[in-house]
């Protein structure tokens, strides 16, 4: 079953158009991979998901609904969430009520305190940060501060996770633990699709990968299919780094 | 989270306020009537800082339209009393003082809160900026008079009243603080885009926060209308209704619910004791310099900086058991 599926969408910024006539769609329970060179529109397409931008022509439906028109908070009550390229935490509040926002508000219906509380407790724990939930969010490394993005984003118990490049400037062992994270995610019945510059984790985890170029589809398929095709390797991966490396 | 800590300043900040209280509310059958003249000024400072940290405090959105709300919680019982003498009983309009200026906040935030960081101040400002000579113009033309006259209710029922509203702005206060509402406020000042995506409604937060804070302000100008008996448009829509609550809570560090009110109390001690010379405004600006240069987190975050050491070094100071046990060894 679809999940998520864009018809035509477009967005353009002044003249620049930063995505063109993308069809595109994510089956439920999948892990979907979105890439392209820098620039491509990746980002551009998250934020039109998320309606971070309005769209200027075209539609996106989730689960059937129209997502045209809806302000973030309404698509994050809907079952869609998603972290940033670049960290969006709130800096100096402690880890544990940067999750907690997440929880009380990203749920259709009203939570409860104690409810609040055990949800962000447990989104710290899928992501390993329980022993640094009181700490202030400023202070944690990088690859903990996209924890708590990941965090806060599960505890508003979504269907639908967007990752932002969860894995950029993080060293060979943590894209590992990441690798490994969002598989566990995806295993607890949250369909997930990512932007990721990191091929090895596009590799490793994605069923399906759409590559876009200059703001338009190019291609789509198994990662192994995207390995291969002449014009990826062209445009985006390069000879030396094809074929899964 | 630590459940002890939590618990155990749960009852701290409810037990101090109450014991306030209960000092506050027995203070003039002793204190001269000089005193309690400082005293009803002390409070109105410290439920405006109050009033204004709620929004502008955890969200950053700095407001200078505070005079605008309290000018028009200053001007209702001057528009509902005829002759001087109220047409309405005496709650009733202060809750109406309290609504129009709600509802002008609410009118105001949802036109101008979508502006950020400096954008909005300014704009608030303008606002106050047109609202004087809007009601000037008006009480010219319909009133042919610069001012009204209030009629008065005596200076211990104005004080027992202003005392209410400072309970009340301290409750409302306290449980935004604690409540997933202060949350929301919080994050939108952390980062306004991830509260968003995080699901907190933003629009809807900043506009309904932003008027309830006006609420207190609009209540407060009301009550203080009746104190001084006479109001007109300069009166009511005096800038220092704008700046001093900000200075205020500025100084007292909006990081504590404390804070704005240790602040108000500083600021308006300072204000009644160098109002006779003409240099209480260059104190203010120094002391404000110092602050925002040296003491980000206000004279709040020094407070709290202080508890935590001692209690450190209570931490570290040798329990009596084991010190029998370093004789034994």
């Amino acid at each position: 079953m679809r999940i998520l599926e864009g018809q035509d969408v477009t967005k353009r910024f002044g003249g620049l158009v930063a995505v063109s006539h993308v069809d595109f769609y994510v089956d439920q329970g999948e892990i979907a991979g979105l890439i392209g060179p820098n620039g491509a529109g990746k980002t551009t397409l998250f934020n039109l998901i998320s309606a971070a931008f309005p769209i200027n022509s075209g539609e996106i439906r989730f689960k059937g609904q129209k997502l045209n028109g809806l302000k973030p908070h309404q698509v994050c009550k809907l079952g869609i969430a998603r972290t940033f390229q670049q960290i969006k935490i709130l800096a100096d509040m402690p880890v544990f009520q940067n999750v907690l926002v997440g929880a009380f508000f990203g749920n259709r219906n009203r939570v409860s305190g104690t409810d609040a509380a055990r949800e962000a407790s447990q989104a710290l724990e899928v992501v390993g940060l329980s022993t640094m939930s009181t700490a202030p969010a400023k202070d944690l490394t990088l690859v903990n501060q996209k924890r708590v993005e990941l965090a806060r984003a599960l505890a508003t118990k979504p269907e639908l996770l967007l990752l932002d490049e969860l894995m950029a400037g993080l060293n060979p062992t943590e894209v590992s633990e990441a690798m490994e994270l969002v598989t566990r995610i995806r295993a607890k019945g949250i369909t997930v699709f990512m932007v990721e510059h990191v091929m090895k984790a596009i590799m490793g985890i994605c069923e399906r990968v759409m590559v876009l170029h200059h703001g338009e589809k190019i291609c789509e398929g198994t990662p192994h299919e995207i390995a291969c095709d002449r014009q990826v390797i062209e445009i985006y991966l390069g000879e030396e780094t094809h074929a899964g490396s | 989270m630590n459940i002890a800590t939590l618990t155990s300043k749960k009852f701290l900040a409810p037990a101090v306020l109450v014991l306030i209280v209960v000092v506050l509310a027995t203070l003039p059958l002793y204190i001269s009537p000089g005193t309690r003249t400082l005293l009803l000024d002390f409070l109105m400072y410290i439920i405006l800082a109050v009033a204004w940290t709620m929004f502008s405090g955890p969200t950053g959105y700095i407001s200078l339209a505070s005079a605008a709300f309290f000018g028009i919680g200053v001007y209702t019982p001057g528009l509902l009393y005829a002759e001087g003498a109220p047409l309405l009983p005496l709650p009733v309009v202060l809750a109406v003082a309290g609504l129009v200026a709600f509802c002008c906040a609410l009118a105001v935030g949802a036109a101008t809160l979508r502006l950020r960081g400096i954008f909005f101040t300014m704009f608030s400002f303008g606002l106050l900026g047109a609202a004087q000579p809007i009601i000037q113009f008006f009480e010219f033309e319909t009133h042919g008079a610069r001012g009204r006259y209030v009629e008065s209710i005596g200076a211990n029922n104005v004080y027992y009243l202003l005392l209410i509203i400072f309970v009340a702005a301290m409750v409302t206060a306290y449980l935004l603080r604690r409540s997933r509402y202060g949350l929301a406020l919080q994050s939108i000042g952390g980062n306004e885009e991830a509260a968003a995506h995080m699901g907190v409604d933003t629009t809807r937060m900043k506009v309904l926060f932003f008027g309830v804070s006006g609420i207190f302000m609009g209540i407060t100008g009301a009550m203080m209308a009746i104190r001084w008996h006479y109001v007109d448009p300069s009166i009511a829509f005096n800038l220092n209704y704008s700046f001093l609550p900000l200075l205020m809570a500025l100084v007292g560090g909006m990081g504590q619910l404390y804070g704005p009110v240790i602040g108000a109390l500083g600021f308006a001690y300072l204000r009644w004791v160098l109002l006779s010379t003409q240099y209480y405004m260059l104190i203010f600006g120094i002391i404000m310099i110092v602050f925002i240069l040296f003491v980000p987190g206000g004279l709040a975050s020094l407070i709290e900086r202080g508890r935590h050491r001692l209690r450190e070094v209570i931490a570290k100071l040798p329990k009596r058991g084991e010190t029998t046990e370093h004789a034994n060894t």
